[in-house]
């Protein structure tokens, strides 16, 4: 075992501090040292994307970070989703299509999907099915799925307009 | 994965002295989506992982007219991929940078890293070597420059000697009249490993009606990208049509030297870079032309 580092990192909007050794991925230091088990493991080798987080805005496959990676940086999980107003409309959304079975892959799916969705307002069922290329689920056929993301996409317009109106 | 120590040094010469004399013992990492998972599995095993993204020289992406581009070697692929003079000038570059993993790799991996990685279906590497790219890299005794197609030596090997570092890559700014392509074969749309790729690029005259010089690389049928050499150059005094598309076609054919594994057979490699050669062709010239060539 190697000596351990400190890491400071903005994670969810919380300034945090944790020790990790070098070896150990962000995926680890979420789940196991932070406690944030919503981040999944599926692959551990950037196939699946169960374990997808926005790092500075950009989706990363947290197994392929290492925790020391994200010394000053800023990083979301599926745990930052929802504010005090209730879930975020991507999560009411996978709801209210049923866009989900067991579940495993929907963080790291809701993670993605931020991330197209924070750049394209309106973007087109191919661009969604390309953008999501790298999260596997293995029960939904994607259809529900991908309905979801722009049934959300809408939302998120209409929710734009009202706060603008 | 085996413990190892981490450094994250912020200046070229604090990163080669990092590993100066560790010989196998220690790796540069950028993106991590080849090397992390290496480490995991345990194919690599080091004592040391220095990360070179805190370095200006290897972050870089500039674009002058007169002098070209350079890419750092720990820039990311989105960040090639969404740059305005580079989709604009380099669409060739980008048709590669744009299609390795999906979009949570994009965001990680890093055209040094294709490049270092040296797996011989590396998307970037034959869009790169058509680009006539070259490569700084740093030293202990200072920096020297290669050819991209000089750059991989075998599968996973490249003329790197240990604790040498890849800075960045430099593409000449493109002739008049010339265009480039990228386009590979996989049994998916995304997400996958190119089961054949090949890039071309071109130069036609000033009415655009005869081929002055061409380029042809090939991926994933070799044990590294490989330089059609041959093949390009029977397209010079050319004019672009099918039946000289054939023909370079035939001569990419005879370059490749593919094997049969769990991605596909010789038989279908071989036939792949056939139909792949005469499409990257004419995504080449559509370009030259000033069209937006729609290859895809």
């Amino acid at each position: 075992m190697s000596a351990k580092t400190r890491v400071n990192a903005k994670i969810n909007g919380e300034q945090v501090e944790f020790l990790c050794e070098p070896r150990q991925s962000l995926l680890e230091c979420l789940r196991d040292i932070l406690g944030l088990t919503g981040s999944k493991e599926g692959c551990n080798d950037g196939n699946c994307g169960a374990c997808s987080v926005l790092l500075n805005g950009r989706v990363v496959n947290s197994c392929l970070v290492l925790g020391v990676e994200v010394q000053g940086q800023e990083v979301i999980t599926v745990e930052g989703l929802a504010d005090w107003r209730g879930l975020h409309p991507l999560q009411q959304a996978f709801l209210d299509h049923a866009a989900l079975q067991c579940g495993y892959c929907i963080p790291g799916i809701l993670i993605a999907s931020k991330a197209l969705l924070d750049r394209e307002t309106n973007p087109s069922e191919e661009r969604i099915r390309t953008w999501l290329a790298g999260n596997l689920c293995r029960c939904t056929g994607y259809d529900k799925i991908v309905r979801a993301v722009q049934d959300a996409a809408a939302r998120l317009k209409q929710a734009r307009r009202e706060v603008n109106s | 994965m085996r413990a190892f120590e981490y450094l994250a040094p912020t200046t070229i010469g604090e990163a080669v002295a990092a590993l100066a004399g560790k010989g196998d013992g220690g790796r540069f990492l950028a993106g991590g989506t080849d090397l992390i998972v290496q480490l995991r599995c345990g194919v690599l095993d080091v004592g040391l992982v220095v990360d070179v993204k805190k370095i200006p020289e290897l972050n870089v992406i500039a674009f002058r007219p007169a002098e070209g581009l350079t890419i750092g070697a720990a820039v990311p692929c989105h960040r090639i991929a969404e740059h305005a003079d580079v989709a604009r000038v380099y669409p060739g570059l980008v048709d590669a940078v744009a299609l390795i993993g999906g979009t949570a790799i994009q965001g990680r991996a890093t055209l040094g890293g294709n490049l270092c990685n040296a797996a011989p279906s590396g998307d970037s590497i034959p869009a790169m070597i058509v680009l006539e790219a070259t490569c700084t890299i740093a030293g202990p005794a200072g920096l020297r420059t290669v050819t991209v197609e000089r750059f991989c030596t075998g599968p996973g090997k490249t003329l790197l000697n240990p604790g040498e570092l890849l800075v960045s890559v430099h593409l000449p700014p493109p002739m008049a009249n010339s265009g480039a392509c990228y386009l590979r074969f996989i049994p998916r749309h995304e997400m996958d490993i190119a089961v054949v790729g090949v890039g071309a690029s071109v130069v036609l005259n000033a009415d655009r009606a005869v081929i002055e010089a061409a380029r042809l690389a090939l991926g994933a049928v070799g044990p590294t990208p490989l330089y059609a050499e041959a093949a390009g150059a029977a397209l010079k005094g050319k004019t672009p049509s099918e039946e000289s598309f054939a023909e370079a076609a035939r001569l990419a054919q005879k370059a490749a030297r593919p094997i049969t594994d769990l991605r596909g057979t010789e038989a279908q490699r071989r036939h792949l870079v056939g139909v792949l050669t005469r499409r990257v062709l004419r995504g080449a010239v559509e370009r030259a032309k000033g069209g937006a060539a729609d290859v895809r």
